[in-house]
């Protein structure tokens, strides 16, 4: 039970710094990434306020022994650049510039209902499903 | 076109950091969005951890209407590409980010903090790629 309140407590922190953020607006997000265009560097300095807090914040936390509510930290070992990163990557990348949504802005929004977002959002889970059920196939490919 | 907002920029940046400090310090995790996400979306073993996770999107997507129920602006949304156009967009992020391990907040946020090497070089790739599907998106797709 602990850990939900955990889920709730950062889901929440999220979704409010997404919203004041300016994020949860494609045109802003593109009005980034489009370089050629009339340039905002906002993403920029969202980036830069969730890097300065999040890497003070990370030190701090992992001179403990563990989480409050979990035994142990579940941290990513792994430190290879293979080509599933990379091909991944680039795909992702690929999308959030042709919309304007990553995964954080699309279901933050999906409250709104706009039919745009509820459609980012079915094809994005959609896309996990396959990538989840192709994985095996992936690996041997990109071997 | 839109306004350069570099203070609720900077603070919704930190209120994003301080989430992942929070998930970190509570839970012991990362807080990438598309993890979380796509954890929720393995149907055949039972999850230990989907409470937290479906707690977590549920926090999610209640802020921005909380805020907007406390008597907060809506956050503007306006949208830079046709209907299928979206559609095809999401599924490349859907895929991109299970396949590569992480978005915008996994590797882009927590992981270059950890100066994860990973996620530093993912996160040059979809800028990169980002980069390059907006020019193609807003000059040649849509026009203008």
């Amino acid at each position: 039970m602990p850990r939900i309140l955990g889920g709730l407590i950062a889901g929440l922190l999220f979704g409010a710094g997404l919203s004041m953020s300016g994020m949860m607006n494609p045109a802003k997000v593109i009005g980034f990434l489009d370089i050629t265009g009339h340039w905002d560097p906002s993403l920029a300095f969202v980036m830069l306020g969730g890097l300065i807090v999040t890497a003070l914040g990370y030190k701090f936390v992992l001179r403990r022994d563990r989480p409050l509510f979990e035994p142990g930290f579940a941290l990513p070992a792994r430190r290879d650049i293979d080509p599933s990163l990379l091909l991944g990557a680039g795909l992702f990348g690929l999308g959030w510039g042709l919309a304007g949504y990553c995964p954080g802005p699309a279901l933050a929004g999906i409250g709104f209902g706009n039919i745009e977002t509820l459609t980012f959002v079915a094809a994005m889970l959609a896309g996990m499903i396959a990538a989840r059920r192709s994985s095996g196939f992936l690996s041997r490919l990109t071997a | 076109m839109d306004h350069f907002t570099p203070f609720s920029s900077l603070f919704g940046g930190m209120l994003i950091g301080l989430s992942a400090v929070a998930l970190l310090l509570l839970n012991g995790r990362i807080a990438g969005i598309s993890g979380i996400a796509s954890g929720l979306l393995s149907f055949s073993d039972r999850a230990p951890d989907r409470g937290w996770r479906l707690a977590f999107v549920a926090g999610l997507i209640a802020a921005p209407l909380g805020l907007v129920l406390l008597g907060g602006e809506r956050p503007a949304m306006s949208f830079v590409a046709p209907l299928p156009l979206i559609f095809v967009a999401g599924a490349l992020v859907g895929f991109g980010t299970v396949l590569g391990n992480g978005c915008t907040s996994g590797h882009g946020i927590c992981g270059i903090a950890r100066l994860s090497p990973r996620s530093i070089v993912a996160t040059a790739v979809f800028m990169a790629a980002g980069i390059a599907a907006a020019f193609v998106g807003q000059h040649v797709i849509v026009g203008g």
